[in-house]
């Protein structure tokens, strides 16, 4: 007769978990007999005698109430087990994650509980939210205003011929829910901008920066700072890559935000034209599977996180090299007495590449 | 006088021919960037100022340390080592753009 959450604690041997809340709807498929004796237990013994009331209404005619409840049961030594908390189906399609222990049931649950925001559903987010799905991420966020073009089935994996021309988050809920069905796939349509940039990125346990453009980097930072939030950052450029985990507020270590390391980005006059754009289509796999990689050591505060740290991979001589990131103190926005100082909407001048 | 070598970052490669790294001597970060810019049309407008610092957008390391924990650009080299210009890179997908700012 307790709750989800008691009932998580700790049953009698055997006890048919049922909980208060839908009793009336689970008991006839439970026990159908009415003749059948029926023991109820609650936390403390008053619930369960409300609810023999309510099950004599129903027909039940033997029922038991247990004094002092569940507590009692526990203090007096009796036998009790805690319910399995992932399900067969689950223990099977996690086993490899089980067999590890640093992760195990513990950590597979948690993985399970964790909100992860994939900004882009593009060459970075595609690798990413796709393995962070099997490995069984709760809830994904993707967040993508774009739709597929056909020059993105290059690298972006998520997507597929058929879908060309429709909404890359609805492409991107597809794949990855016919892959893991169980994983809660929300789906953001918009384009990030000062007005709604802390509303979507507010409540999620992990950011995973995709996106392919500095305005939008620049807000996901700064969002990211202000909310406390722990931005998975990866960037490619043709057969260059670059990895790191942006999080001031990591309790261990404090590291750098974005703007620490590039506090404006680069003026038009200076920026790379979009000519000159161009990635080898391999390559966002590569980088972001490591942010992948680096969310999950995240959310089950595993290993050593990407922090302080720049990973680049050049693919063309199969290097990785590794920079380090200092914090800026005089950051203005995660510096030591920085006060927030708003969000800037930068804008793009150049025009979709086709 | 050291020789070292300096990595190029792919946007920039157009200045140097293609080249990912190029040979240079000196004794100082800032005197070997120089002497780059010398040997490289166009390239050092990108990475410094007119005063000879890094722009806010890039970057200088020397091995794994950014000079600005160092010594900036007066930090003196070795004969071997490596300095890596690093700009900030925006793509995830397929496109640069170019930016302005709008403050919310
Ligand atoms: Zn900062």
């Amino acid at each position: 007769m307790r709750e989800a959450e008691e009932i998580a604690q700790g049953s009698p041997v055997g006890a048919c978990r049922l909980g208060r809340g839908f009793l009336e709807l689970r008991i006839e498929e439970a026990v159908p007999d009415l003749d059948r004796p029926l023991v109820l237990m609650c936390g403390g013994g008053t619930r369960s005698l409300f609810a023999a009331e309510d099950l004599e209404r129903m027909g039940y005619h033997r029922l038991y109430s247990v004094v002092g409840g569940f507590a009692r049961w526990k203090a007096e030594g009796l036998p009790f087990d805690v319910p399995p908390r992932i399900d067969p189906n689950q223990r099977e399609r996690y086993s490899r994650h089980l067999a590890i222990p640093e992760v195990g049931e513990a950590g597979q649950i948690r993985l399970l509980n964790s909100k992860v925001l994939l900004i882009g559903a593009g060459g970075l987010g595609s690798p990413a939210a796709f393995y962070l799905a099997a490995a069984g991420v709760g809830t994904l966020g993707l967040v993508d205003h774009d739709v597929v073009d056909r020059s993105n089935l290059q690298r972006q994996i998520l997507h597929t011929d058929a879908r060309v021309g429709s909404s890359k988050v609805a492409s991107a809920r597809h794949t990855l829910e016919a892959l893991n069905p169980s994983v809660e796939v929300r789906t953001i349509e918009a384009r990030l901008a000062s007005e709604n940039v802390e509303e979507i990125l507010g409540g999620y346990d992990v950011v995973v920066d995709g996106s392919d453009n500095f305005p939008t980097r620049y807000l996901v930072n700064d969002a990211c700072v202000k909310l406390g939030l722990p931005c998975a950052h990866g960037a490619v450029y043709r057969f260059e890559g670059q990895a790191t985990v942006f999080w001031p507020g990591y309790p261990k270590q404090r590291g750098p935000c974005y703007r620490c390391i590039y506090p404006e980005p680069p003026p038009a006059e200076l920026a790379p034209s979009c000519a000159e754009a161009g990635v080898l289509g391999v390559l966002p796999g590569v980088i972001g599977l490591i942010q992948a990689v680096e969310t999950i050591k995240l959310l089950l505060d595993l290993g050593e996180p990407l922090i302080g740290r720049l990973l680049c991979y050049d693919a063309l001589r199969g290097r990785f090299t590794e920079l380090e990131l200092a914090r800026n103190p005089q950051c203005a926005y995660c510096g030591e007495h920085a006060i927030f100082p708003g969000y800037i909407d930068y804008e793009q001048f150049c025009s979709r590449a086709g | 006088m050291s020789r070292v070598t300096v990595r190029i970052p792919t946007p920039l490669r157009p200045h140097t021919g293609g080249a990912d790294e190029v040979g240079l001597e000196g004794t100082t970060v800032g005197e070997v960037l120089q002497r780059l810019g010398a040997a490289h049309d166009g390239l050092l407008a990108r990475v410094l100022t007119a005063e000879g610092e890094p722009r806010q957008f890039v970057n200088i390391y020397l091995g794994s340390r950014n000079v600005r924990g160092l010594e900036g650009m007066a930090t003196r080299v070795s004969d071997g080592d490596v300095i890596s210009i690093v700009p900030a890179v925006a793509g995830g997908a397929h496109k640069s753009q170019r930016t302005s700012a709008r403050r919310a």
